[in-house]
């Protein structure tokens, strides 16, 4: 856990925007989780306190869908895109190659916190698979060794 | 910005827009870039970049146009360059360094680079260059029909212009000014029309029910929660022609009584995100949406829904439910969202490509959209053709067209000399379909009858290289892990599916799961709450239907006949077929294959680790994949 002090006043926009919304749970949760990388409890308790909503249904909400965190998250986010035609083409491998080179289990980021690997169905570029999406740029036709030389080359 | 008063304002802005055009194509040099993320995944950003930077070193002011995905995606990035009154020429795999020569010798030079371009088509009265195939003569091209993709990859995204251009908003403008709820109802079920999300109901009788359901407001949804792995053809519409998605939304909102809509679109899809929120903008502006659209009394409004990723939310209830904030769990039906559906409002829920579709039903009538395809499955369908297979790609043909021509004649069959295995259609929900069933139509009854289904579109193809029973695995270990978990069937049903998979996969199989995997599919069939239950056997049943003696060669044998599933395979190198090459010798991380060139390599099955570097490596298919040796320690003399 990091240990700077959660600044909550960054929900204060967030939430004005959507006050006069119906059932803006879902579109506030994700632009917290924008402002923070991930969605620590102190969050998800200040959005209960000052939206009203109990904290058992963000709760709900929040692991019921994949693109929410309750984890702090590494500063690079490595999506191996396991579809169907990248899972034909050799995506296990590459989790495998990314894994042992890296140290990382696919859901989890590493002590550091550089580096989150995930486990994603499909981007929807499935014509160049294997596909894997680094930080939100898509890479296409990826071959294990040159993926893995190029995460080691991030900052 | 023109607001478009009235239905004349349309049709002069229509005028108008196609003048500019003819004048473009007549005096002006275009060069277009496939912008998709297909595009943008292959590098066609680097491409962008390396053609305004030639362009200024040039000191050239060429008109650069971002359009969406053509279709062909295997040939990403793809540049077109288009000369005045000439065609427009596509190139293929463009790299930043071919840049410098494409704009000299072509944009400047006149003479098209043959070896690097892949079609042409001509417009209006543009000549075709000499030498070069048409886009129609294309084999990827040459059998498709295109309406849902009718501008996908012609014109750019983001100008409501080129779409107004290219006869946009013409349905719309037949449909407010010539026609009355019941009518469009009756047009759309006249056309046959039937849901292409997948579960193929009639479209025009899904609106007449939310038309007669009492309530309101009504609200009117796009079911872009494209979550199939392995397809991504509601991306490329939205991506490539959003504002065919807007027309067909307010047709709907007409035709039912719905003042507002929502798009429900993945989180995943940045890009198609930005463009749908750009068009609803832009359509804003024309007076396209909001109040009293092009002067008369409807009024509509559409606003974007980012999921959150959640595979069920492709279920309609379930999609209302996230869309309220609430987790995406389904709900029994009835009632049906047409009588009640989002805030307990009669609401309509249609597919992406439905609604790209709807539009040119209005506009050119039901007959014509009828006298295509065949006469329960009316017109085309929109594939994502994707897997072993050449030619990648986005295509829509006309119901009917067989597997064997889409695989063969469009997709122009398997490369690397691997024999083609199964195809699967309609994503993890579907199933798959051996090679004696290439020859059925592709429309809703016959992909059924045959043992899949057609889903939303999705269309794998899979080589010798693949092992059933893991596909089968993948498929469970998907649908699975996407289970909301509200109802049993589904939830426990799943899980000990996975697990009997995952027994046979790890050489742990019996004979007796055979039967149990078909206990348990006909309960979740029967018993599940919604689509994802009742249909997560799919994919299990149809192999263990066509591919059972893959399942028996694991189990009995404790052999992987595809030399897929770990610790179950092995490999030999034959001696009638080993050229002697050196190719595997190089390959094998191990340094287990030995011999000299020209003579027959050796392979040491006591240092083999059946990684598959020589297996791939070999260019004469002399390394077999055997079921796995048994090692004896060889006796001390």
């Amino acid at each position: 856990m990091s240990d700077a002090p959660i600044d909550l006043t960054l929900l204060d926009p967030i939430l004005e925007e959507f006050k006069e919304q119906k059932g803006a749970v879902i579109p506030v949760l994700q632009h917290a989780q924008d402002a923070y990388g991930y969605l620590p409890k102190e969050v998800l308790s200040a959005i209960s306190k000052k939206t009203g909503v109990p904290q058992s249904r963000l709760y709900g909400v929040v692991t019921f869908y994949s693109q929410f965190n309750l984890e702090r998250q590494g500063r690079h986010i490595v999506r191996v895109c396991d579809g169907t035609a990248c899972h034909v083409s050799g995506a296990p491998k590459i989790v495998d190659a990314i894994g042992d080179a890296l140290n990382l289990e696919p859901g989890s980021s590493d002590p550091d916190y550089k580096y989150t690997l995930e486990i994603v169905y499909c981007v929807g570029s499935c014509g160049l698979a294997p596909v894997v999406v680094v930080d939100d740029v898509v890479h296409g036709h990826t071959k294990p060794d040159t993926l893995v030389k190029q995460l080691q080359q991030l900052d | 910005m023109p607001v478009l008063k009235n239905s004349e304002d349309l049709i002069s802005l229509r005028t108008s827009a196609q003048e500019t055009r003819r004048k473009e194509r007549a005096s002006e040099a275009i060069i277009f870039i496939g912008m998709g993320t297909c595009g943008i995944a292959a590098g066609a950003s680097a491409v962008a970049d390396a053609i305004r930077k030639e362009l200024d070193e040039r000191n050239l002011n060429t008109k650069v146009v971002n359009v969406g995905c053509i279709g062909i995606c295997v040939k990403e990035p793809l540049v077109d360059i288009k000369l005045p009154g000439r065609a427009r020429v596509t190139y293929f795999h463009v790299k930043p360094k071919m840049v410098p020569r494409i704009i000299e010798e072509h944009l400047l030079g006149g003479q098209i680079i043959k070896k690097w371009a892949l079609a042409q088509m001509a417009d209006g009265d543009d000549v075709l260059e000499e030498g070069l195939i048409t886009y129609q003569e294309h084999p990827f091209y040459s059998k498709q029909i295109r309406i849902a993709l009718r501008n996908c990859g012609m014109i750019n995204p983001e100008s409501i212009d080129e779409y107004i251009a290219a006869d946009g908003y013409l349905g719309l403008n037949k449909t407010l000014f010539e026609t009355d709820s019941e009518d469009v109802i009756e047009e759309m079920k006249d056309s046959g029309l039937r849901g292409r999300g997948g579960a193929g109901f009639l479209t025009g009788l899904k609106w007449e029910f939310c038309y007669r359901a009492r309530g309101y407001p009504k609200y009117i949804i796009c079911n872009a929660d494209e979550g199939d792995p392995g397809a991504f053809m509601d991306r490329s519409i939205l991506e490539g022609d959003p504002h065919a998605v807007l027309e067909g939304m307010i047709i709907a909102g007409y035709a039912i009584g719905a003042p507002e809509g929502y798009i429900y679109c993945r989180a995943e899809y940045p890009l198609a995100i930005e463009r749908l929120k750009k068009a609803i903008a832009q359509a804003h502006e024309y007076n396209l949406l909001g109040d009293n659209i092009l002067g008369s009394d409807f009024s509509f409004d559409l606003k974007v829904k980012e999921g959150a990723g959640a595979f069920v939310c492709g279920e309609e209830t379930a999609l209302i439910a996230s869309i309220e904030g609430k987790r995406g769990e389904p709900r029994p039906r009835p009632p049906y969202p047409a009588v009640s559906g989002l805030w307990g409002k009669p609401t309509n829920v249609n597919n992406v490509k439905s609604f790209a579709i709807t539009p040119r039903i209005m506009l050119k009538g039901a007959d014509w959209f009828s006298s295509i395809g065949t006469p329960r499955s009316t017109g085309t369908a929109v594939f994502a053709l994707t897997g072993n297979i050449k030619n990648t790609g986005l295509i829509e043909v006309p119901m009917g067209i067989t597997l064997r021509e889409i695989i063969y004649d469009i997709g122009e069959g398997i490369p690397n000399k691997k024999k083609f295995k199964a195809v699967q259609t309609g994503g993890p929900l579907g199933g798959c379909l051996p090679v004696e069933s290439l020859d059925t139509p592709v429309d809703f009854d016959s992909l059924t009858e045959a043992g899949a289904t057609m889903g939303s579109g999705g269309m794998i193809v899979v080589d010798q290289d693949t092992c059933m029973v893991e596909l089968a695995h993948y498929f469970l270990t998907f649908a699975s892990a996407e289970s909301c978990g509200k109802c049993v069937p589904c939830r426990i049903g799943g899980q000990r599916l996975l697990e009997i998979l995952t027994r046979i996969t790890g050489g742990q199989g019996k004979m007796e799961d055979l039967d149990e995997i078909e206990y348990i599919s006909n309960n979740m069939q029967e018993g599940s709450l919604c689509a994802l239950g009742q249909l997560t056997p799919g994919p299990v049943m149809a192999s263990l239907r066509f591919f059972r003696e893959e399942y028996e060669s694991h189990i009995k044998d404790n052999f992987c006949p595809a030399g897929i599933c770990q610790g179950m395979f092995g490999y030999d190198i034959s001696a009638e077929l080993c050229v002697g090459c050196g190719l595997c010798i190089k390959a094998c991380p191990t340094g287990a294959i030995s011999g000299e060139k020209k003579q027959v390599h050796i392979l040491d099955q006591t240092k083999c680790i059946q990684c598959g570097a020589c297996y791939q490596a070999c260019n004469v298919g002399a390394i077999p994949i055997i079921p796995k040796p048994e090692l004896t320690v060889p006796a001390q003399q």
